[in-house]
């Protein structure tokens, strides 16, 4: 049984908690999650499965549609990259409902806002939309087979 | 031109520069960002503002607020009067023949936009070419289009070699009768590079055609004098040059200015206006439409004071001697390739490192205090020249240093090390 949302928000914050709001480490560590994240492969890479809206290129795929949602991601930057992973971490494995439900305290419990500025804050915001949009179009094919 | 190529650069600092000095003036730069000491490198999108500049903003505000050209009371008196102050220290500053061609707009953009619609409307017809080059700023591209293709005309576009430089046989061949209009950068934003301005005038008055001049970067680091370079035309802003946001100007030679039809309408544009027929005024008052930002122009004549004061070949000396520290000491990082090595240069470096992306280079040095400009400098077509999304953008300013260059050298090659491990 997988975390729920907010046991992996708990843990992202208390993660973040120990750097103590230093911005260079922050960005640091943000790039080590990216870099944990595993390989997507080149066919995914589409124009697609871009996020629009981010000034760099990140791609979000849902890659398994059963009950629980799994995604890939990937971007040409490494913070992006970081940044990406953890909604990876947070929404895999998890139900569509719950995705839609969610609610990602975690953003400004770790004070992201003030360490990614406005632009990625965008650019994060349209990834989270995305996701929701994904678990929304699974919902609605999970209701319509019952 | 000679005096403007890299060769020559001072060994020593210069010794009637007090850059401590400078400094003190700038109260911005005293401060700390994230924790670090500020490190500001991006100059090219805006410089910071002397305090002689914030205090005339006050002043005019405090003191002698007022709308100007129309009253008759003290106040109006002492606005208005300011107001045209600032009017002869451009004149002076660009080398003008007459106060009368210095027209204020909002700046670069607003004056090309007031030369392609007063101009070019008139003057540019079907079958007609316009020229600019490959390393143009959007705003001398995207009114140029819009130009072309209300009135039927072509817009050709100069190539750039490698190493930024416009290539100048290209621009012979795309020269003909047709030509209407050449707009060219002065100094490349996103490069640096100083184009041979002066051929590239002569050659276009050779065929008849006028020359618009972006002088938005050239201001603030090159000798102006615009009846020796005898552009046509001369675009600059304020805020690029240590004066306030929202204000620029454009020179214009009279005989062309006074040709022009009013770019918009409106308060002082204007001579009689009856409900039959409008008579215009007299330049340059029939291309300043509405009340215009008067406090702004006011405080801008400070920021002119002190390019004067301090000398441009003083600040152009010093600059040349950080680009060239910057360019050497950035080169030692593996991986880290500089776009733009034209011979002459103003103090601008874009660079792109292997495998880390500029947002990324951007951000991570903004922890530490370092403030540069990543991205496509809106220059997309240039970007696309040299097969790149964008670039990391130091550009420095007469208050920067050489500490100030290691500190940024320092935290990148940090960054580099971190990334690739």
């Amino acid at each position: 049984m997988a975390d729920t949302i907010n046991e992996i928000q708990d843990e992202i914050i208390d993660e973040f908690a120990l750097l103590d709001g230093d911005q260079e480490m922050t960005n640091f560590y943000i790039m080590e999650l990216g870099q944990k994240l595993p390989e997507l492969e080149e066919e995914y890479k589409t124009e697609d499965n871009i996020i629009k809206g981010c000034q760099s290129k990140v791609w979000v795929v849902p890659v398994a549609d059963g009950e629980r949602l799994q995604f890939k991601a990937d971007s040409n930057s490494a913070i992006t990259k970081g940044l990406v992973s953890l909604l990876v971490r947070i929404f895999n494995d998890q139900k569509a409902q719950n995705i839609l439900d969610a609610d990602l305290y975690f953003i400004d419990k770790i004070g992201m806002n003030r360490f990614i500025g406005t632009q990625r804050s965008n650019g994060f915001a349209a990834m989270i939309k995305q996701i929701k949009l994904f678990a929304l179009v699974q919902k609605d094919r999970i209701e319509a087979t019952k | 031109m000679s005096d403007l190529s890299p060769q020559h650069t001072h060994t020593a600092m210069d010794p009637t520069l007090d850059v401590e000095a400078i400094r003190q003036q700038f109260p911005i730069l005293h401060q700390e960002v994230n924790g670090k000491p500020l490190v500001y490198f991006d100059n090219a999108a805006t410089t910071q503002k002397p305090q002689r500049v914030i205090d005339a903003l006050t002043h005019y505000y405090q003191s002698d607020n007022a709308n100007i050209h129309r009253g008759i009371h003290t106040l109006a008196e002492r606005a208005t009067s300011a107001f045209e102050e600032t009017r002869k220290s451009l004149q002076s500053f660009l080398g003008a023949a007459e106060a009368e061609e210095v027209i204020f707009t909002k700046g670069t953009t607003d004056s090309i936009n007031l030369v392609a619609h007063a101009y070019g409307r008139s003057f540019v017809n079907e079958g007609d070419e316009v020229i600019i080059s490959a390393m143009e700023h959007h705003s001398n591209i995207v009114p140029w289009q819009i130009l072309c293709e209300e009135k039927g005309a072509t817009l050709k576009v100069i190539p750039v070699n490698e190493q930024g430089e416009i290539e100048v046989e290209e621009y012979r061949k795309l020269l003909s009768e047709k030509t209407r209009i050449v707009s060219v950068v002065y100094a490349s934003n996103s490069l640096g590079t100083i184009n041979p301005v002066e051929q590239i005038i002569e050659l276009a008055h050779e065929k008849g055609a006028v020359v618009v001049l972006d002088g938005a970067q050239a201001s603030a680091h090159l000798e102006v004098d615009v009846q020796k370079l005898n552009c046509d035309f001369y675009a600059l802003s304020a805020h690029k040059m240590y004066g306030p946001t929202g204000v620029g100007a454009l020179y214009g030679k009279r005989r062309l200015l006074e040709k022009m039809t009013p770019y918009q309408a409106g308060g002082e544009m204007i001579s009689n206006v009856t409900f039959e027929k409008t008579t215009y005024n007299d330049i340059p008052y029939k291309f300043e439409a509405g009340t215009p930002n008067i406090a702004d122009v006011v405080a801008f004549k400070q920021a002119i004071d002190f390019v004067q004061e301090v000398g441009k070949n003083h600040i152009h000396a010093y600059e040349q001697e950080l680009l060239t520290y910057a360019h050497q000491e950035l080169e030692k990082i593996e991986g880290l390739t500089i776009i733009g090595k034209a011979a002459n240069k103003v103090s601008v470096v874009s660079f792109v490192i292997d495998d880390i992306f500029h947002f990324d280079l951007g951000q991570m040095l903004d922890a530490r205090g370092v403030a540069i400009r990543t991205g496509h400098h809106c220059t997309q077509p240039l970007m696309d020249r040299y097969g790149i999304e964008g670039t990391a953008r130091a550009s420095f300013s007469v208050y920067n240093t050489k500490e100030e260059i290691d500190n940024m050298v320092e935290g990148i090659a940090k960054i580099v090390k971190m990334m690739r491990k």
